[in-house]
């Protein structure tokens, strides 16, 4: 089965009276256990695209499925219980919630859950530890650097073994050495729990992690290229 | 809110403890919490319209009710005249014996006397209308009215005492005489107007009220009206007031959910970004929604909890202290009210205003919450 499945879907935006068409006739298919490089040149419809598989915003037209399940015409309240139990999104702009420390921004989507305080906790302590932020756990996004904000944002999205990551330029702030760990980190959740991992990008190191390669331009994939496994 | 809220309490306890005061102290004077008589007594006083036998049925009631306070009467309108002038009144006759319990009149002489003797020939006249008959203690009162048959009456009364009720109308108005002598004076052949009782307190009237219809018997033409029948006055007069009070809570209130709503509203806008975050990360709108609203309560809670407990404070300490509003003196005067009053806290008055200010806070944190059922998550991330 497909993780992520889209088909002939078209996004246009309004701007003035002009037409931008951030999606353009798009279809792919993403495996179960894929891990897809989306590369595009800055407006070319990354971002967009991954709004349309998460759920957080509607195309105007084609089909969109998730784990075999058609998600465009859900409504809003089912599509967040869609990301709550299965997409872990890291945002372009982190967007942490500026009132939590960085343990309590990792903590929220397990406080939504439902999951224990006790286990929180840990999970939270550990995803930290292994993005290296041991030490700020308490510190709020405006005590921190971009690229720090940047691995909370990460942990967020992954700490609760999501079967479905998208990551929109997640190393966009990271410097060589951090941003490696982290693909590292990222490739080896997609080989043990073999979660999908969609990532934006204009970084050629983080391509080079990727299985397969998507490379958009105005909207349109151009280029498809299977790699081999870095 | 809770400004509002210590403003609610404190004005509504105030009112309250003045329209017992107005009720207690109008009923106590004179015309007690019911009274049995004629049927059509009420409306149009005529002689005519009798109590027969008025002191047995009184005892009856008395037996009856297990009650002491109760006492006949009789009432007729005369012309009193002293050695220089003359003044229409109202001549009650009474049971000097048990007047006492069902009238504070009795416990009002300021000079002389009250009325002993059942049959003596003796009178005790308001304070105002002794002032205007330019009589006093010991001075001759004559009498000139009709009898219960029409037929004319006359007969003399020595001034034994003079009371002071505070209300001046009563004082001006009013002579009180032993029910014997009313009774021989205008020719009643026993019968009255009525037997006025008093019940242990306001909340039994109505109880009382039934107890005696049920036991009048049913062939005569004698009613038992409670005091909201014998007072309308007093019942307009308190109605008038609880509804443009009302009138004014009611603003109050809807200038403070109008406030709410604005604040909720703000910070609903202010956190737009936050709210987009979360949404995307999976919080449903509807649960979100359920959040602020709670978060409203909570404030809403808070505000209800201290402002009655202010509330409270400020009226139990004016419940001590007194408080005067200028101006009132006329209204007080006219109800026969001291022109301190004293609010009584009490639970309804301390917590109706605060609970109907805090529904209508949550009903007005509704349409913020509601509001973000339309957010998109997308944009409202962009919003800075
Ligand atoms: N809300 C919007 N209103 C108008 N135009 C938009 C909106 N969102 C995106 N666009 C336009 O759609 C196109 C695709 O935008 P998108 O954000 O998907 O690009 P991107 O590949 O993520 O770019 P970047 O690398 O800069 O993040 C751009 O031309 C952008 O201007
Ligand atoms: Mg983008």
């Amino acid at each position: 089965m497909n993780a992520v499945q889209c088909v002939d879907i078209c996004k246009t935006y309004l701007q003035g009276d002009q037409e931008i068409k951030a999606l353009d006739h798009v279809s792919i298919d993403i495996a179960e256990g894929g891990f897809v490089c989306l590369s595009a040149p800055s407006g070319g419809g990354k971002t967009t695209l991954l709004n349309a598989i998460g759920g957080l915003d509607i195309p105007d037209s084609g089909e969109v499925y998730v784990g075999g399940e058609r998600i465009d015409n859900l409504s809003k309240g089912d599509l967040a219980d869609l990301r709550l139990a299965k997409i872990g999104f890291v945002f372009q702009a982190y967007n942490l919630i500026p009132v939590l420390t960085a343990r309590e921004n990792v903590e929220f989507v397990m406080q939504v859950q439902g999951v224990s305080a006790n286990a929180r906790r840990q999970k939270s302590m550990a995803i930290l530890q292994e993005v290296g932020l041991e030490g700020l756990e308490d510190r709020r996004p405006a005590e921190m650097s971009g690229g720090q904000q940047q691995r909370v944002a990460v942990a967020r999205a992954i700490v609760s073994n999501p079967e479905l990551v998208l990551a929109d330029e997640p190393t966009a702030n990271l410097d060589s050495r951090t941003s490696s760990e982290l693909m590292d980190l990222f490739t080896e959740l997609n080989e043990t729990h073999a979660t999908t991992f969609v990532v934006a990008t204009h970084d050629k190191r983080v391509m080079a992690y990727a299985k397969r390669l998507i490379k958009m331009l105005d909207g349109r994939i151009v280029d498809d290229i299977q790699q081999k496994a870095a | 809110m809770i400004f509002s809220n210590v403003l609610l309490v404190f004005l509504i306890s105030l009112q309250f403890s003045m329209y017992q005061l107005m009720i207690a102290n109008t009923l106590q004077t004179l015309t007690g919490h019911l009274q049995v008589q004629a049927e059509g007594y009420k409306d149009e006083q005529k002689m005519r319209l009798v109590v027969p036998d008025v002191i047995a049925l009184a005892d009856d009631i008395r037996n009856v009710l297990d009650l002491q306070d109760v006492a006949a009467r009789g009432a007729a309108f005369a012309l009193a005249s002293s050695e220089q002038r003359s003044y229409g009144i109202q001549v009650i006759g009474v049971q000097p014996e048990f007047e006492a319990r069902v009238s504070s009149i009795p416990g009002q002489v300021t000079e002389g006397r009250y009325l002993q003797d059942n049959d003596a020939a003796e009178i005790v006249i308001g304070s105002v209308l002794a002032r205007n008959l330019r009589a006093g203690v010991g001075d001759e009162i004559t009498l000139l009215g009709n009898g219960r048959d029409g037929s004319f009456a006359a007969n003399v009364a020595i001034i034994v005492g003079i009371f002071s009720s505070g209300a001046v109308d009563l004082d001006r108005s009013i002579a009180e005489v032993p029910l014997g002598y009313f009774q021989d004076t205008f020719f009643m052949e026993g019968a009255g107007h009525q037997v006025v009782i008093r019940a242990p307190q306001l909340s039994m009237a109505g109880a009382l009220q039934a107890q005696v219809a049920a036991w009048l018997p049913a062939e005569t033409n004698l009613e038992v009206y409670d005091w909201m029948e014998l007072q309308p006055g007093l019942k307009q007069a308190i109605q008038a007031d609880l509804s443009s009070a009302f009138f004014m809570y009611g603003v109050l209130v809807i200038l403070v959910a109008f406030s709410v709503l604005n604040t909720q509203l703000m910070s609903v806008l202010e956190r737009t970004r936050e709210f987009g975050i979360i949404m995307a990360l999976g919080l449903r709108p509807g649960r979100l929604g359920k959040l602020v609203m709670l978060e409203t309560a909570f404030m809403g809670f808070v505000g209800l909890a201290i402002g009655a407990l202010i509330g409270y404070a400020v009226t139990l300490y004016f419940s001590y202290n007194g408080f005067s509003i200028p101006g009132m003196d006329q209204m007080a005067a006219q109800f026969n009210l001291p022109d301190r009053m004293y609010p009584n806290p009490g639970w309804l008055t301390t917590f109706s205003g605060p609970v109907v200010v805090f529904l209508f806070t949550l009903l007005s944190a509704a349409y913020p919450a509601l509001r973000l059922h339309r957010l998109r998550p997308v944009e409202a991330m962009r919003a800075a």
